[in-house]
């Protein structure tokens, strides 16, 4: 481990994250010779399962599985290696006056169970379903294609473009306009034309906030909300899996996939910067002072680091420094991770437990969000935060010793620059504020606790590298997306530097564990190596599909 | 709950599904074997006491009549399953033979145990059952209750068949669900089922094939070559063993007569999520079985085939059949078109046959 068996490869992918791990899978499949190179001593980046407690596995950072592309599941013959995504087949909500909404998968029952609630709300959530899958059906091509460049005067860039103008035309007028109401409008407004239940718009909004700086009721809320609808298992968009062995699970597939088209991968292997010559890129050196040499180097981290760090700043365009510099990052989420002794208990509920096979949103209405991201707003966690949690070990009991749990749980917010403290302070009472909001909901939680894990935005830009632990690499806010991700005129994975490309959560189309990026970069670095033998990757007819 | 849910169970925990509805008959006397050496197309004095085979028995035109899994729970004592009633049938065929058939269908009870964690749980309680191979079986106890425990099962997956006095079914059943507390145990039903045999490759009577029997005609018949069965009869040559349907089906190799092939069936992803796509139609990929008939066809639009099980595979991850084609398109990788409806149209997209089971891991028979 640590050390190429090589000094010479076609292709070196910098950190094996899940878009390394693609991006490395596609390079080696196409027949370079590949190196992926990870500074820690596991691949997976911010998708790894950890055992923090004796027979306890921690999804320690990112958690289940929705937006991965669906193709590259097939090309990279996921399948062949493991993959499998387990069904998450409820949804639960719990209220703050001891009521809930629990969704499952009888759609007869769902109904009868938003009725509960509001019988209006109960057709509406129909309607909202369906309006947003035609929205994410119409949107869905853009994040399988690279982005044409807005500013570029090449006639292929001009066909891009006029392709996608063509595109969005043939929407159906309701279609394109709820769409440009996502992506540039708030979450609660959207979810005022359907709803009137808090609890629906509590839960439905909840997924407008996650890894964003922003509470339901800001301006690009909608877009986010998107985001996470636009993901799909089985053909379900929205709908989410947790991957076996969790999402460590996932990118251990993936990483084996990787090598069984040949790539190499080496582990606790740090590196320095990126080797350039005459403006073009000519290998890596890592921190030990091993240099390796490589026609292609392709960063999987983060924009600030792929053009602040590892390359010189001096060596590109001032305009590109400026726009990385001013990229917004501001990570807000954390993770409280628990080993717990048994299932919480939810009084209304009484002694069940089927309720927890998929995740339990504590998020009961936009107030209750707004009012934590209130908190943000001033440099401060939330006192009572949102928290999405997940115990996997109902649905994979490989995950905790028999009758024993794991939950993870996903913080928001807990802003990544605190006013007049810092996070190694104050870790513990984060945790504490998480465990107390717990146990307002599930009375005895705290009882159950074996062991927690706290993990702050600091904690993810130090162990995985995001920077100011953003979960997405790089906010979903409209500037810094599609034309703009991550930097106008930078869209397409390329760099300034010759030979130096970019394919982290960073780039079009963003974060979530979607390979997108990855995969994208693979293409666009193969069209640029041999246009005649890769070019136009997205319009080639696929081979039998053996 | 969720059929899928239920699927998973099989495929990362384990699941418990109640097979005692099926027809069971003990077979027994001093004769057993040769009777049913006479009967079974496949060998049964090839199964030893303590193992199990699966087989199949046929008419003297060579079809198929039904299968099923014999137990030889000693050496003059067997337990055959089968899907429909063939009391009647089996006891026209007894001849002179000193064997005595016996309908317990009502007196034992079968529990279906399946998947990856199931010899784990199994073992706690009977730790003499966890070394046993695939097709393997041992008479124990489960929380006091005679049973026997048998390596077989209809879902492809690791996992075991508990046979036991109908009595104790109710407590054997209460005493796995009770081990099984903290594994992610659940019961399943019929469809999670299917789903777990289809991805097996694995055969339903009135839906893959029919009995010859009760078929209408030859077109509704198959032989156990067409179905795959052909390396059943690998000694056929040599065996010098009477049995009903050998000689049509000595011919059937001999002269390589069999009108079809059954084959594995796996759709061309891209293609198929491209024509739903084009239809503005988010591309289905539901798990529910579909046991209607699916016409495959050549390129040139020249039938060629039908799938009679469709799905889509959540761990496969694609759109799989069991089909039957003509011999000459059934070799691995050979692409044809399966004719699915969209937006009301009929449309062909790609597939290529794959090799059966669709899905078989290593922990099945390790």
């Amino acid at each position: 481990m640590g050390t190429p068996t090589q000094r010479r490869y076609d292709a070196v992918v910098i950190g094996a994250g899940h878009n390394g791990l693609v991006n490395g899978a596609y390079l080696a499949k196409a027949g370079l010779k590949t190196l992926i190179i990870e500074r820690r001593h596991l691949v997976g980046g911010a998708a790894i399962t950890e055992e923090l407690h004796p027979g306890f596995w921690f999804t320690t950072f990112s958690y289940a599985l929705s937006l991965l592309r669906p193709d590259i599941i097939h090309e990279l013959e996921l399948t062949k290696h493991g993959f499998m995504p387990l069904l998450m087949p409820s949804t639960f909500a719990p209220m703050e006056n001891g009521d809930y909404v629990l969704l499952g998968q009888d759609r007869n029952e769902n109904i009868k169970e938003i009725a509960r609630h509001s019988r209006h709300d109960a057709d509406a959530f129909e309607q909202y379903e369906h309006d947003i899958t035609m929205v994410c059906q119409a949107l869905k091509p853009l994040l399988d294609q690279v982005p044409p460049n807005l500013f570029s005067k090449d006639p292929e860039e001009l066909v891009a473009m006029s392709a996608l103008a063509q595109h969005l035309r043939d929407l159906e007028p309701r279609v394109l306009h709820n769409a440009v109401r996502l992506l540039t409008g708030s979450a609660a407004d959207f979810l005022d034309d359907y709803f009137e239940s808090d609890i629906l718009k509590g839960y439905l909004s909840s997924s407008s906030i996650i890894g964003t700086k922003v509470g339901p009721r800001s301006q690009g809320s909608g877009l986010v909300l998107l985001y996470h609808n636009i993901g799909e298992h089985d053909g379900v968009f929205g709908s989410w899996a947790f991957h076996k062995g969790g999402n460590g699970g996932f990118t251990k597939v993936l990483a084996k996939a990787a090598q069984a088209f040949g790539a190499e991968i080496i582990l606790e292997a740090p590196v320095g910067n990126v080797i350039t010559s005459n403006g073009k890129a000519t290998g890596v050196a890592l921190e030990d002072g091993t240099e390796i040499e490589a026609g292609v180097v392709v960063s999987a981290i983060d924009p600030r680091r792929t053009f602040l760090q590892l390359v010189d700043p001096r060596e590109l365009p001032n305009d590109l420094v400026e726009n990385i510099q001013r990229f917004r990052f501001q990570g807000t989420s954390a993770k409280v991770n628990f080993a717990l002794d048994g299932l919480p208990k939810y009084p209304a509920l009484g002694d069940r437990g089927d309720q927890y096979r998929g995740f339990t949103n504590i998020g009961p209405s936009i107030d209750y969000l707004e009012r934590a991201y209130d908190d943000a707003k001033y440099g401060w966690y939330s006192s009572r935060p949102y928290i999405d949690a997940a115990i996997q070990s109902t649905i994979d009991p490989d995950m905790a010793p028999p009758g024993k749990h794991v939950m993870s749980c996903f913080i928001q917010y807990a802003p990544y620059h605190l006013k007049q403290s810092d996070w190694d302070t104050e870790r513990n009472n984060l945790g504490d504020t998480v465990q107390k909001t717990l146990e307002s909901f599930f009375p005895g939680f705290s009882d159950l606790v074996l062991h927690r894990e706290v993990v702050t935005p600091l904690d993810i830009e130090r162990v995985v590298g995001l920077s100011e632990g953003n979960i997405f690499a790089g906010e979903f806010l409209a500037p810094q997306m599609f034309f703009f991700r991550p930097a106008p005129g930078w869209n397409q994975y390329r760099t300034p530097i010759d030979g130096y490309y970019q394919c982290g959560s960073g780039t079009h189309p963003g974060g979530c564990v979607m390979g997108a990026p990855g995969k994208l970069a693979s293409q666009q670095i193969l069209k640029d190596l041999d246009p005649s033998r890769f070019g136009n990757p997205g319009l080639q007819s696929p081979p039998a599909d053996a | 709950m969720s059929e899928k849910f239920e699927y998973f169970a099989i495929r990362n925990a384990a699941g418990m599904f109640d097979s005692s509805p099926l027809y069971k008959y003990r077979i027994s006397g001093r004769d057993a074997e040769k009777y049913l050496a006479g009967v079974l197309a496949r060998d049964v004095r090839r199964c030893r006491p303590g193992r199990a085979q699966y087989t199949l028995w046929c008419d003297d035109r060579g079809f198929v009549v039904e299968d099923g899994v014999v137990l030889r729970l000693s050496q003059d004592e067997f337990l055959l399953t089968s899907a429909e009633p063939n009391l009647a049938y089996f006891q026209n065929l007894i001849g002179y033979d000193l064997v005595e058939i016996e309908e317990v269908t009502d007196d034992v009870a079968t529990l279906a145990f399946q998947g990856p964690r199931s010899r784990l749980i199994l073992s706690e309680l009977a730790p003499e059952m966890s070394e046993i191979g695939y097709f393997h079986l041992v008479p124990t106890k489960l929380g006091g209750s005679p049973v026997t425990i048998s390596r077989t099962g209809f879902t492809g997956d690791l996992g075991y068949e508990i046979w036991v006095s109908s009595d104790d079914a109710v407590a054997v059943w209460d005493t796995v669900a009770e081990a099984g507390q903290g594994h992610g145990v659940i019961p399943f039903g019929q469809i999670a089922l299917l789903m777990a045999r289809i991805e097996a490759g694995l055969l339903l009577l009135n839906t893959d094939f029919e009995s010859s029997r009760f078929a209408w005609n030859d077109d509704h018949r198959s032989t156990p070559i067409e179905l795959g069965f052909g390396w059943m009869f690998r000694h056929i040559e040599t065996e010098n063993r009477p049995f009903i349907g050998r000689h049509a089906i000595r011919r059937e190799l001999a002269d390589a007569t069999s009108r079809w092939k059954l084959v594995g069936l796996v759709v061309d992803w891209k293609e198929y999520d491209h024509k739903y796509n084009t239809a503005g139609l988010v591309p289905p990929k539901d798990h529910t079985p579909v046991t209607e008939e699916f016409m495959v066809y050549t390129d040139d639009y020249t039938r060629v085939g039908y799938a009679t099980s469709f799905m889509y595979s959540p761990i496969v991850q694609r759109h799989i059949a069991i089909a039957r084609v003509r011999p000459e398109q059934s070799a691995i990788g050979t692409r044809v078109n399966l004719e699915v409806t969209i937006n009301h149209r009929y449309e062909l997209v790609g597939a290529h046959v794959a090799r059966l089971p669709h899905f078989n891991p290593e922990r099945k028979t390790a």
